[in-house]
């Protein structure tokens, strides 16, 4: 046994600089294992088999010759499939989306909704059975359109009220010198990580083990615990790497069906999701209609601030994609509303997706920005820069670090915005037109309670358990820079381990306060474990183990405005005669807090600054009306921007530490997309004159509209 | 997944015999549209033969000045070839316009032609479609066709043929080799790919049980002023919404020869007979290369969705022809 010894003098700080993921190397050489691929004795495989229809009943399925193919073990569906549990509020503060409700009824309400799930000893007989399953539905009329407009629209809170209103809206905008007046669009977007949902579930002594890949294993405990009326206790999840969430791996139906497989058969069982099930199952962003009006004074100060959004959710579940509540932190006005509304349609359930909210939101408000700057003849960032408010524009509440303005002076520096000449469609570059645009960004920066262990041991290393989720993000490797700092240790003696429900409780990665929960919770454990080794206490074989709990101290924060800040920065080329528009380079000039580990943060923003561009340009899912599904379901038919569509990207922060916060750590995994659309849609309207408000700017659309002015 | 059978073939009637007249089987190239559709189910073989054995992976020039190219060229050689990059730029341009780098290196040039549409309803067997299930009907007349044929389509089918490298090989007349149990056989590319009409499920016109040997490219001296130009919703990786295949040659500010070929506009790659007509004797310059593209497109017939499609293929085709008049003028 040895004592414990803090190296001396005080080392130098692991926060702050650049470590490479400490499980890279698995990851790189296969060794890390994803929840598809974790082996099992006697594993079957579950298909899940969707509904073709888009509404309906389900009439009968044909279980019978499907259970005499090859291999096959079971059909679940809801005749046979044990009853759930939905009257209940999760983690998240809402009901279930029934969608992971399997089997529960006959009714289906939208296409791709669970029918059934075929069991097998092989993964590709399970697919064959389910592909041969013959299921007849009595069929409704159905629902999908999202164009034009919307009379049975109605206001939903989600993670913020629906709606909010000061001063006299006509008449601010009567008053005002310059109106803006416009409407924009947003496609259905939808997340499609790379490594496709996946679970496996098993029954272990009495306890019900699932491998999953998710954003927070005890957010999925309490899912299924509740859903299949267990204790919680007796539910473990693990989640040990994960490829990528986006907001869209949470309790789905696959986890649930797996594990009322495993139940039934009383053998571990794996349900995967297919690329194209998962466009139907996985949750996507809402397409959004968005009115933005702005009046200004001459000189581009606001008078008034209109923001209203309508977006789409589900007959059976409601999720509201809250666009118009980024103006709530931007702007100030005298007369300033903003409504965020859904209408109910028969399609699947949307869900959050990177900055649900803000950005589709600040695609809107920030274009619309861009609009009042060109009637008012005031250059883009000194419109924003006027229009800085002191205080929260509708809570009141004074800004904990806002540092817009610092963003937008660095970043206007390094992209040369000095020398830019205001006016649309001067730039030539043989045929294609040539055009820049910025946009603000911003992003709370919230904490959730959550719990940590830190552990000492006598050979002189520690380890932290924490059920934290590190989704592609490098989480694992930031938690132990932040681990090692707060025991004063180097980080090759600190191991972290995460995604494993028996840690306790704790954030879900999600809504970027991930890193800033779990921070706070491995701090406050570590900080006491080292002020207990400092007795001198022998340490035993099995460690000396603190345990923390933030919600005390989450509780006792000052109420504040916390968010990170952003300016964006874009260059375009259009060849308004084919229409093809492509990014030359892009800038990111952020001020998010304390930043852990530059390399992964920088991953980060520019991850989110290049589905900027996707969004701006490439993102749409395509429904068809006669069937209510989608058309090109897959990666094919779907368009991400490709390395060749990633021009010269930068991005780097200011510094933006806040000594009052416990943390100081803020959010970075959603800002970085957050503006960015805008800003390309900005320099599109500054090479060609057009404004474009519905994305993505596809070739047809730059065709039908041309160039104007020109 | 369907269970199949797997078997190689190492010589041409060999593999010939080995698919025999059994509708289920069908030939491996590299496999990177086939085992995608087995995937997705619009493919259900119950046997494979695959041909990547075949001694078809060479490049040779004919005696006439053209090139014979065999049917398991990979996409990758051919565009790497350095007679095809001398005697048909566009052809290797063309083939580098699509896929990737990884899928060039597996795909052929005899299942390049033979690749399927990409149309959304074609590929999800839940959806009716007329080219997979005849009859079901073409759900995408009405419902989604941003990249659906404004040529030659019917209202029973508007998908576009996905080739670049087809649209390439057609302006340049090539020739269509390949076997079958009663002996070798040739097509002209421009009678290959057969009429949409009420028959979108029949795509060629290869007797059955046939394999494709090869492609011959006559000689074409205005191929080495060629060029393939892509338009496409990204800069990489995505297929075509509209390409063109130009070559040029000018005498004296007149078009003394004019190839042009257009895709992503109809079933099969489209040869601009009448472009070309026009163009031929015109004075050289943008107004002929309009009038040309106008007369071709005169017989265009968009859909709500595609009229787009009309101005990019005239503006394509004005664009590649100046930039090809202004290369030679160097």
């Amino acid at each position: 046994m040895t004592a414990f010894t803090t190296e001396t003098p005080a080392r130098a700080a692991s926060v702050g600089t650049a470590h490479t993921r400490v499980e890279g190397r698995d990851k790189v050489t296969g060794a890390a294992r994803y929840a598809g691929e974790v082996p099992f004795a006697d594993l079957a495989h579950g298909w899940l088999v969707l509904s073709t229809v888009a509404r309906g009943r389900i009439r009968a399925l044909d279980s019978e010759p499907v259970l005499a193919m090859p291999g096959v073990l079971a059909v679940l569906d809801h005749r046979n499939a044990p009853r759930l549990e939905t009257d209940y509020a999760g983690l998240m503060g809402s009901r279930p989306d029934p969608t992971c409700a399997v089997f529960q009824h006959d009714r289906v309400p939208h296409l791709g909704w669970p029918v059934a799930l075929v069991v097998a000893e092989t993964s590709e007989q399970a697919r064959e059975a389910a592909e041969a399953l013959v299921v007849h539905y009595e069929q409704a009329d159905h629902d999908v359109d999202f164009t034009g407009e919307h009379p049975d629209a109605y206001p939903l809170d989600g993670h913020a009220p629906a709606v909010t209103e000061k001063g006299d809206l006509d008449a601010a905008l009567a008053a005002s010198a310059v109106v803006v007046d416009a409407e924009y669009t947003t496609p259905e977007e939808h997340h499609n990580p790379m490594e496709p949902h996946a679970a496996t579930a098993r029954w272990d002594g009495g306890r019900l083990e699932v491998v999953d890949s998710n954003q927070g294993a005890t957010w999925v405990v309490g899912e299924l615990a509740s859903l299949f009326s267990l204790d919680p206790a007796s539910v473990r999840v693990r989640s040990e790497h994960v490829g990528g969430g986006f907001g869209s791996k949470g309790v789905r139906a696959h986890q649930v069906a797996a594990v009322m497989a495993a139940t039934l058969l009383q053998r571990p069982v794996r349900v995967v999701l297919t690329r194209r099930q998962m466009f139907s199952l996985a949750g996507y962003r809402s397409p959004t209609t968005q009115r933005v009006r702005l009046g200004a004074d001459s000189d581009g100060r606001l008078r008034a601030l209109e923001h209203r959004s309508v977006s789409l959710t589900s007959t059976v579940h409601e999720f509201v994609e809250p666009s118009a509540g980024v103006a709530r932190v931007m702007y100030d006005a005298d007369a300033h509303h903003t409504a965020n509304r859904v209408v109910r349609r028969d399609v699947p359930t949307p869900t959050w997706m990177r900055a649900p909210g803000e950005a589709p939101g600040s695609f809107a408000l920030e274009a619309a920005l861009d609009e009042l700057a060109e009637g008012c003849g005031v250059d883009p960032i000194e419109l924003r820069l006027r229009n800085e408010p002191a205080k929260g524009p509708v809570s009141g509440l004074p800004f904990a670090g806002r540092h817009l303005a610092a963003c937008f002076r660095e970043g206007a520096r390094r992209f040369g915005w000095a020398d830019r000449d205001p006016r649309p469609g001067l730039r030539r570059d043989g045929r294609l037109l040539l055009g820049t645009g910025t946009a603000a960004a911003s992003f709370p920066a919230g904490a959730a309670p959550s719990t940590a262990t830190a552990t000492a041991y006598p050979d002189g290393t520690f380890t932290v358990r924490i059920s934290a989720a590190d989704i592609g993000t490098g989480a694992r490797t930031a938690l132990t820079l932040v681990a090692a700092d707060a025991l004063q240790v180097s980080p090759e003696r600190v191991r972290v381990r995460i995604g494993d429900s028996d840690f306790g409780p704790a954030m879900i990665a999600g809504g970027s306060m991930g890193t800033r929960s779990w921070s706070w919770a491995i701090t406050v454990a570590a900080g006491e474990l080292r002020e207990r080794l400092a007795l001198g206490a022998e340490i035993p074989a099995e460690g000396i183990t603190v345990r923390s709990d933030t919600a005390a101290a989450i509780g006792a924060l000052a109420p504040a405005e916390r968010h990170s800040f952003g300016a964006q920065f874009a260059e375009v080329s259009v060849d308004v005669t084919t229409g093809e528009v492509r990014v030359r380079r892009m800038l990111g000039i952020f001020a998010a807090g304390r930043i852990v580990n530059p390399l992964t943060a920088r991953n980060q923003f520019l991850g989110g600054m290049i589905w900027g561009i996707s969004m701006a340009l490439h993102e749409e899912a395509v429904r068809d009306r006669a069937s209510g599904g989608h058309v090109g379901a897959d990666l094919a038919g779907y368009h991400v921007a490709t390395h060749a569509d990633v021009p010269r990207i930068e991005a780097d922060w200011i510094d933006d530490t806040d000594p009052d916060d416990p943390v100081g750590i803020k959010g970075i995994g959603e800002i970085g997309i957050v503006g960015a659309a805008a800003a390309i849609a900005n320099a599109v309207w500054h090479a060609t004159g057009v404004r474009h408000r519905s994305l993505p700017i596809r070739p047809d659309r730059v065709i039908a509209a041309g160039a104007s002015g020109v | 997944m369907r269970e199949f059978g797997y078997e190689r073939a190492y010589d041409v009637a060999g593999a010939v015999a080995l698919l025999g007249a059994d509708p289920d089987t069908r030939f491996l190239g590299g496999g990177t549209n086939l085992v995608d559709l087995m995937k997705s189910g619009v493919e259900r073989p119950a046997r494979l033969v695959d041909i990547r054995e075949l001694p078809l992976a060479g490049i040779e020039p004919t005696p006439e000045g053209g090139l014979r190219i065999g049917a398991t060229v990979t996409n990758g050689d051919l565009a790497a070839h350095p007679e095809v990059r001398r005697r048909y730029p566009a052809l290797a341009q063309a083939v580098l316009a699509g896929a990737s780098g990884q899928l060039r290196n597996m795909a052929t040039v005899g299942g390049n032609l033979l690749q399927r549409t990409r149309c959304g309803y074609f590929t999800d067997v839940t959806k009716p479609c007329n080219k997979r299930v005849p009859g079901s009907g073409c759900p995408a007349v009405a419902g989604e066709h941003h990249n659906g044929a404004i040529l030659g389509a019917s209202e029973h089918c508007v998908a576009v043929h996905p080739s670049d490298m087809a649209v390439a090989l057609t302006a340049f007349d090539a020739v269509v080799r390949f076997e079958t149990a009663d002996g070798p056989g040739e097509l002209p590319l421009a009678d290959f790919y057969l009429p949409v009409g009420d028959t979108p499920h029949r795509e060629t016109a290869l007797p059955p049980g046939a394999l494709i040997t090869g492609v011959t490219l006559p000689p074409a001296p205005v191929a080495a002023a060629s060029r393939y130009r892509k338009v496409r919703e990204r800069a990489s990786y995505a297929f075509a919404i509209g390409s063109v295949a130009a070559a040029l040659d000018i005498r004296d500010g007149v078009v003394h020869d004019a190839r042009l070929a257009l895709g992503a506009v109809a079933s099969r790659p489209w040869r601009a007979v009448t472009a070309e007509r026009v163009l031929t004797g015109a004075p050289a310059g943008p107004e002929s290369y309009a009038a040309a593209a106008d007369a071709e497109l005169a017989a265009a017939r968009p859909l709500p969705h595609n009229a787009y499609k009309v101005d990019l293929l005239r503006n394509l085709v004005v664009a590649v022809l100046t930039d090809l008049a202004e290369e030679a003028a160097r």
